[in-house]
């Protein structure tokens, strides 16, 4: 039996990072060398293959596969540079219903065969595609902005997770872990943003990590890297990489990576490699 | 511009953002369009007593609900042709 864990990166709202998460994530644990596919789920609207630099070398895609027209092994596309990361791209068909419920439940069985860690990056909203991304996971990573709009969406997908998914139908419980994007330490100091305590106070789902708002995000997706590829000493980089460590089950206390590094910081420098 | 509203702007926008969503969330989960359901059949029954008396449009009848902390208020707002 396969040991593959499913893990959908969902948020509800659009634009909080949900594509550059997800291709940090499947990147940083390709880095720890498992066996790591990356599934975007946005069809018609897909950009997991441009933050991830693959977008040149895509020719099937998971509408191909789910219908048949091409096997999974030629619709993945690897990695150029980790040898043990795959993208399975979405489709940029305009048919909403290109994705059926028993296609990708095929898909991701087969995936499990191959895969350590498979990573579904949802798209925005609570349709079919963002459905079918979190049905089959076994773990949810939500992704949220310190912003009012963004909150009360993740409040509606954990609602679905809770209810729509495999895991949920079983009886059982899906595991969450809340990662919040874009923080601004001095803005949240200041009473300007929501901190992360009242993010994870008002959604109760355990955090896996901070990632602060940085230029180091769109730098890396300018050029087609994911952020933990491009600089992994950044601290978006360095929030990742450690929410990728609590993912793996190991028990660090949830730090905000700034630009400056701290007495601690220079001491495991050398470690973070 | 009275005294309260300059103690008001001392809050940080962040609890207000905070005590906004608690609310709001606190009353979405597990209200999945009942509310709007009771609003529509309320708005249908009054039509129904007024039209008893008046001759009114249906769309002049408004409900209103209003969610703050621990209560909800229902305001209803009927519009009265000219000759009433």
């Amino acid at each position: 039996m396969s040991n593959a864990t499913v893990v959908v990166v969902t948020s509800g709202k659009g634009g909080v990072g949900k594509t550059t998460s997800a291709a940090a994530l499947a990147t940083a644990l390709a880095k720890q060398g498992y066996q790591v596919c990356a599934i975007d789920f946005d069809v018609g609207l897909r950009n997991l293959d441009l933050i991830m630099g693959a977008e040149r070398r895509v020719v099937f895609d998971l509408v191909n596969v789910v219908r048949g027209e091409a096997s999974i092994k030629q619709a993945l596309v690897r990695d150029k540079r980790l040898d043990n990361l795959y993208l399975l791209p979405a489709s940029q068909t305009r048919d909403k219903d290109a994705l059926t419920d028993e296609g990708v439940a095929n898909v991701i069985n087969e995936l499990r065969m191959y895969f350590d860690w498979i990573i579904c990056d949802s798209p925005a909203g609570i349709e079919r595609g963002a459905t079918l991304a979190m049905r089959y996971a076994d773990e949810a990573i939500i992704v949220s902005n310190p912003e009012v709009s963004s909150v009360r969406d993740c409040d509606r997908i954990i609602g679905l997770l809770d209810a729509k998914t495999v895991v949920a139908e079983r009886g059982e419980r899906m595991p969450k872990h809340l990662l919040i994007t874009r923080f601004d330490t001095d803005r949240a100091r200041l009473g300007d943003m929501l901190s992360v305590d009242d993010v994870v106070d008002i959604l109760s789902v355990p955090l896996i990590g901070v990632v602060p708002e940085s230029k180091d995000v769109l730098k890396a997706s300018n050029v087609g890297m994911p952020v933990t590829m491009a600089d992994e000493d950044c601290p978006p980089s360095r929030a990742y990489s450690e929410a990728v460590q609590r993912l793996l089950g190991e028990d660090l206390p949830v730090t905000i990576p700034s630009e400056k590094r701290g007495f601690f910081g220079k001491l495991f420098k050398g470690r973070a490699a | 511009m009275n005294i309260l509203s300059f103690f008001a702007r001392k809050e940080p926008s962040a609890s207000v953002a905070k005590s906004r969503l608690k609310i709001l969330l606190a009353h979405e989960r597990g209200n999945d369009g009942a509310d709007a359901a009771l609003i529509s059949s309320l708005r249908e029954d009054i039509l129904e007593v007024v039209k008893k008396r008046i001759e009114i449009d249906a769309d002049a009848v408004h409900l209103e609900m209003d969610r703050s902390g621990d209560t909800t208020t229902l305001g209803i707002d009927i519009e009265l042709p000219r000759s009433a």
